[in-house]
């Protein structure tokens, strides 16, 4: 019986062995995980409805732009229109009130989509109890996590390139005007930014789907912080402002600038704002500037578009503070994750 | 040969309880353990704690020869581990399944779905094979775990709860399974249950687990032994009638240490087989002899002499 099972455990050894060496410089399980979340994803019907209103959302919006710029360029000469106006630009944030822009449907639709793909990362393998199978094959731990968040930021990769670039392409063949190198470059940085924001949102689904063990209660406070981002937060901004640019303690200019300044950077720990300011900076050249400019600052100043750099420059430090809260949100998730017992229940 | 699964003085605490206490265990390849308890007792933290998938307050855990704690994932190579309440995704069929978890184990892809095929037929779920695991049942799905189980062609396999929530048939067919595994393919079983009945069908060895303490270890007939040293054997009698003397005639019998009278009969304790000498007397008294059996302590007689003795102690 013992050299039975000697010759056994002979035979499957080395055979082990040998696939350990292949495995060591192939990171495929990842892949095979990766891919297995991203078909979960474009077949759930969650996703699919989300895609599908945020497919009609634009396509609206791109249509009231191009009734309002064909308008436009019908009363002036189109050439010069386009480009001093950066017409193409125009496309993603021009409505003529029937419908929001692009823009606003993005910003809106956005972080729910991060929202719907975040959720319940987590909370729904292990309720479903899959985890703990999950868990029980020769995988790193954090591979799990990790493949979740690649897996949702590639849907939205791919979702918001084609988005952007169908846009384009219908503008180009409605309006007749091609975009210029730098409003392209302007979109592409746009669609990045999207990506970005979205992430964020992403990454606090994942948080809540790792904290909370009930998908319900982890998708409702996503959704609650969400929408108190969205419409309380500059609620309650504009009622502190009040008190803090009343006429009467506001004792000189310099004195204005700083109080507004301040209300900004309230205004600014709110992501949708960080947001809402990048995007019509990049979208719209002809702002200068994302905070109070005075009189003798604008002396001299000639009046045009800014460059694209210039514009970038002007939108750093919302796009790395973006990134940072998208990485905090995920720094905390991934440490609660490995911290936390695998146990079903 | 070194055993398979070696626990040495194994803790887990969590805060100040100890969910595991001071567990040393050891399993020979091939056998099938069976790991005891009530709910609650630290089964699945010591299975988790074999996985890797916890960590041991104090102690050493080896599994097929490696330590769990620093290379978790060469021993989730080796062992297949089927969780209590098991799910699997439900979007999927059965097949598809099984070839993802061969595919997290880089089984390539032809060699895993011929696996597939096999495990399926083996489990008697050819026919469910391409339905989706949603629609499965309690059994169906169990089955389906112990083929995802072996779909990595494992050295072990732990089975926690596994014959939890199925009918009674399903049970025995999925036991018989399980024997068959481990004596076809010579994989070591570690399966944990509070069925006590089931375990002692197929179980080598039990080890009983209370309170995060191995209470007793070995086969079943030496944990009977050890136990019931006096009273290792009961013959039940059932003779009409029964009266004070006929009981105080058996008491004096010299193997016996304790009479009982039941509703329809008597229960005789004694240290040996004396059941000839039972019947003679009751005859010999006068009494109509209807019925005369010898129990045998089976595991549950054992557990619940073991809780008997947890309750005294707790009461203390």
């Amino acid at each position: 019986m013992n050299m039975n099972l000697a010759s056994i455990r002979e035979k499957i050894i080395p055979k082990r062995n040998e696939e350990t060496s292949v495995e060591r410089g192939n990171p495929s399980a990842f892949f095979v995980l990766v891919r297995k979340e991203f078909t979960d994803y474009i077949r759930s019907w969650r996703i699919i409805i989300l895609l599908a209103i945020i497919m009609l959302a634009c396509f609206g919006s791109l249509y009231t732009a191009m009734t309002t710029i064909s308008d436009a360029i019908d009363n002036s000469e189109a050439e010069e229109l386009g480009r001093s106006l950066y017409l193409f630009l125009k496309l993603f944030t021009v409505s003529d009130g029937t419908l929001p822009a692009f823009i606003t449907f993005v910003g809106f639709l956005g972080p729910l989509f991060g929202i719907a793909l975040g959720f319940d990362a987590i909370n729904s393998e292990r309720n479903r109890g899959t985890l703990s199978r999950l868990m029980s094959q020769p995988i790193p731990r954090d591979y799990v996590l990790n493949a979740k968040f690649v897996a949702s930021l590639l849907l939205n990769v791919v979702l918001f390139f084609s988005l952007g670039f169908i846009v384009m392409g219908l503008g180009i063949l409605m309006l007749g005007i091609p975009p210029t190198v730098e409003e392209f470059l302007r979109i592409f940085y746009f669609l990045v930014l999207c990506i970005v924001y979205i992430a964020f949102w992403l990454n606090l689904g994942i948080l809540f789907s790792v904290v909370f063990k009930n998908s319900a209660t982890s998708a409702l406070s996503s959704i609650a912080i969400w929408i108190f981002f969205q419409v309380f937060y500059g609620m309650i901004i504009q009622l502190l402002s009040k008190s803090i640019l009343n006429p009467e303690v506001i004792t000189d200019a310099a004195d204005a600038v700083s109080r507004q300044g301040f209300v900004l950077n309230l205004m600014r720990l709110s992501p949708s704002y960080l947001f809402e300011e990048s995007t019509t900076i990049l979208l719209s050249p002809n702002i200068r500037s994302v905070g109070p400019l005075t009189v003798e600052q604008t002396v001299g100043a000639v009046a045009g578009p800014l460059p694209l750099t210039q514009s970038l420059l002007l939108i750093w430090p919302q796009l790395t503070g973006l990134i940072a809260a998208t990485l905090v949100c995920f720094a905390i998730a991934y440490l609660a994750f490995m911290r936390q017992e695998i146990r079903s229940n | 040969m070194a055993p398979i699964i070696q626990l040495d003085r194994v803790s887990k605490q969590y805060d100040e309880q100890y969910a595991v206490k001071n567990l040393s265990l050891s399993i020979e390849k091939g056998e099938i353990f069976g790991l005891l308890g009530p709910n609650g007792a630290g089964k699945t933290t010591t299975i988790l704690m074999m996985l890797g998938l916890s960590e041991p307050t104090s102690g050493k855990v080896r599994v097929c020869g490696i330590d769990s704690l620093r290379q978790p994932i060469e021993v989730k190579k080796r062992v297949g581990y089927l969780p209590d309440n098991l799910g699997f995704y439900q979007h999927m069929t059965g097949r598809e399944n099984l070839i993802y978890t061969a595919e997290l184990n880089q089984i390539p892809r032809k060699e895993a779905l011929e696996r597939a095929n096999y495990l399926l037929e083996k489990v008697n779920l050819t026919d469910a094979a391409d339905k989706k695991t949603g629609k499965y049942s309690r059994g169906m799905k169990q089955r389906l775990g112990l083929a995802d189980v072996l779909m990595k062609n494992p050295e072990v396999i732990i089975l926690d709860e596994p014959t939890l929530g199925i009918d009674p048939e399903g049970v025995r067919e999925l036991l018989a399974l399980i024997k068959s595994l481990s004596e076809e393919e010579k994989i070591t079983v570690l399966l944990s249950s509070h069925h006590l009945h089931q375990v002692q069908q197929i179980c080598d060895r039990v080890g009983i687990f209370v309170k995060g303490e191995l209470l007793a270890e070995g086969t079943i007939e030496s944990l009977a032994k050890q136990l019931f040293q006096q009273d290792s054997f009961i013959t039940r009698v059932k003779a009409h009638p029964v009266d004070g003397k006929l009981l105080e005639k058996l008491e004096q019998l010299d193997p016996v240490s304790k009479v009982e009278e039941t509703a329809d009969g008597i229960d005789v304790y004694s240290s040996a087989n004396i059941a000839s000498l039972i019947s003679r007397i009751i005859v010999e008294h006068g009494a109509a002899l209807h019925q005369i059996s010898n129990e045998n302590y089976g595991l549950d007689e054992i557990y619940h002499r073991y809780f008997e003795g947890r309750d005294e102690h707790e009461s203390r």
